[in-house]
């Protein structure tokens, strides 16, 4: 329309964000430095969109009514890590609405899973525990399911505990896109979803995994564990630690064109 | 008789206790050190181990509550804690998720005590005295069995965080930690 010279711009909570053609919001938000919560995106791989942490609104409006109040009018929700990024689009991501939103989504996996997380060799560079910490997460608000999970040894160097699996398929996209090996896969439908090993004994020790495997070091969570470097890193030092989970926005940010 | 009134606050009326915890989040409070002094400015204990009363007064202001459920008397303590302090606070991993004792709930209970109470040559002995409590067959979080108004992870939560949280709360604000002091380890 008439801010032609703005075409490759759109707004972030109210900031211009640059973009090029292609890319998505999330994207183009990292890039800029500008945080947007995520958990199964990832800068080296296709958007999965299934956690919707990432969920923005794209497009509300205000409104004037006869009595002289305003209202706002949400725009649509989406997913920012599979919605192009738009000249002109205005989009909300830090707004009240969406990081309760947003907190209620961390409380449903917290209860999902048994999270224990005092006990985890992921604790302190979990990313599901640093979004839990930066959106002030206190409590699981929801009944703990207590589900039955396995926890699979028979690899030798990979410690496979499904308690904290999150169903993000990190691992399965990157033992099939980088890897080609296949390893992971997700069977079941609803609260039985899964994640199953490509063994016939269903065992990670029979299949032809390695611990230099692309899908044996994305694992947002504990579920993937490198066997005898369990809390090697103090207390203290650990990544989020250190920082929370979104500081530096960049280093999520895609590392070069995502065909 | 107000116009005769000191103005000085009267203490908040605080009760603690640990269920299914090991004290650590107790220990945590004493790890606020010298600010001890401050907070007794401001409150005086009520039942808890810091005191060793045995029963809460009626009208306590705050409870703060270590451990989740696993037995029947911790239910009971828990009722006792609700029914008497006008806030609840659910402090640690342990009161707020189950913790570490809550990763039996994926075991049997009845298999649980035959493995710890197997006695070699004697079989099994499962201790059955009336004054033992009587297991649950799952280990709860407190917000389970009664509302809990504020819930402060950690495990245990330090000492810094257990102060900003108690300071805000006095000072009538919702406690919040921030980086650093929220951890769920
Ligand atoms: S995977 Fe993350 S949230 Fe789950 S127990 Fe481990 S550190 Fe905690
Ligand atoms: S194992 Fe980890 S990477 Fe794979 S689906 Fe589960 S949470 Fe995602
Ligand atoms: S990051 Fe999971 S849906 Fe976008």
């Amino acid at each position: 329309m008439s801010d032609t010279q703005e075409t490759n711009c759109f707004f972030l909570d109210d900031e211009a964000i640059p973009f090029t053609p292609g890319q998505t919001i999330i994207q183009a938000a990292l890039t800029a430095g500008k945080y947007i919560p995520h958990l199964c995106y990832h800068p080296e791989f296709k958007p999965h969109g299934s956690c919707k942490l990432c969920t923005v609104r794209i497009d509300s409006r205000t409104i004037a009514t006869e009595d002289g109040q305003t209202i706002k009018i949400p725009g649509r929700a989406a997913a920012s890590c599979t919605t192009p990024a738009q000249a002109g689009q205005h989009v909300e991501s830090n707004i009240p609405e969406l990081l309760d939103l947003r907190r209620t989504l961390i409380q449903m996996l917290l209860v999902e899973g048994n999270h224990f997380c005092p006990s985890c060799e992921k604790s302190g560079s979990c990313l599901l525990q640093g979004l839990a910490y930066a959106l002030g997460v206190m409590n699981p608000h929801f009944p703990q399911y207590f589900s039955k999970r396995e926890v699979d040894a028979s690899h030798p160097d990979i410690l496979l505990d499904l308690n904290r699996c999150i169903l993000c398929e990190l691992c399965i996209r990157a033992s099939a896109e980088v890897d080609k090996k296949h390893v992971f896969s997700l069977s079941g439908r609803g609260h039985s979803k899964h994640l199953i090993c490509n063994a016939e004994s269903g065992k990670l020790g029979d299949t032809n995994f390695s611990a230099t495997d692309k899908a044996a070091n994305v694992c947002p969570v504990g579920v993937i564990l490198h066997k005898r470097h369990g809390f090697e890193t103090p207390y203290g030092q650990r990544r989020f630690d250190q920082n929370p989970i979104n500081a530096h926005a960049e280093q999520y940010a895609p590392v070069k064109e995502q065909v | 008789m107000n116009a005769a009134a000191p103005a000085v606050k009267p203490k908040l009326l605080v009760a603690t206790t640990s269920l299914a915890g090991c004290f650590g989040c107790h220990m945590s409070l004493l790890d606020i050190d010298e600010r001890l002094l401050d907070l007794i400015d401001l409150v005086a204990f009520d039942r808890s181990p810091i005191t060793d009363i045995k029963h809460c007064s009626p009208h306590c202001d705050v409870g703060i509550i270590e451990g989740g459920v696993c037995n029947a008397e911790n239910v009971h303590v828990l009722h006792e804690f609700r029914k008497n302090c006008k806030i609840l606070i659910a402090i640690g991993a342990c009161a707020i998720n189950g913790g570490l004792p809550a990763q039996r709930n994926s075991l049997d209970i009845g298999d649980i005590l035959a493995a710890v109470y197997a006695l070699p040559g004697r079989g099994v002995q499962v201790p059955n005295d009336p004054e033992i409590p009587l297991l649950l067959n799952a280990v709860h979080p407190l917000h389970e069995v009664v509302k809990i108004d504020y819930f402060l992870p950690g495990c245990p939560p330090s000492g810094d965080a257990i102060w900003k949280f108690l300071t805000d709360l006095l000072a009538g604000r919702t406690p919040s930690l921030g980086h650093g002091l929220i951890h769920y380890d």
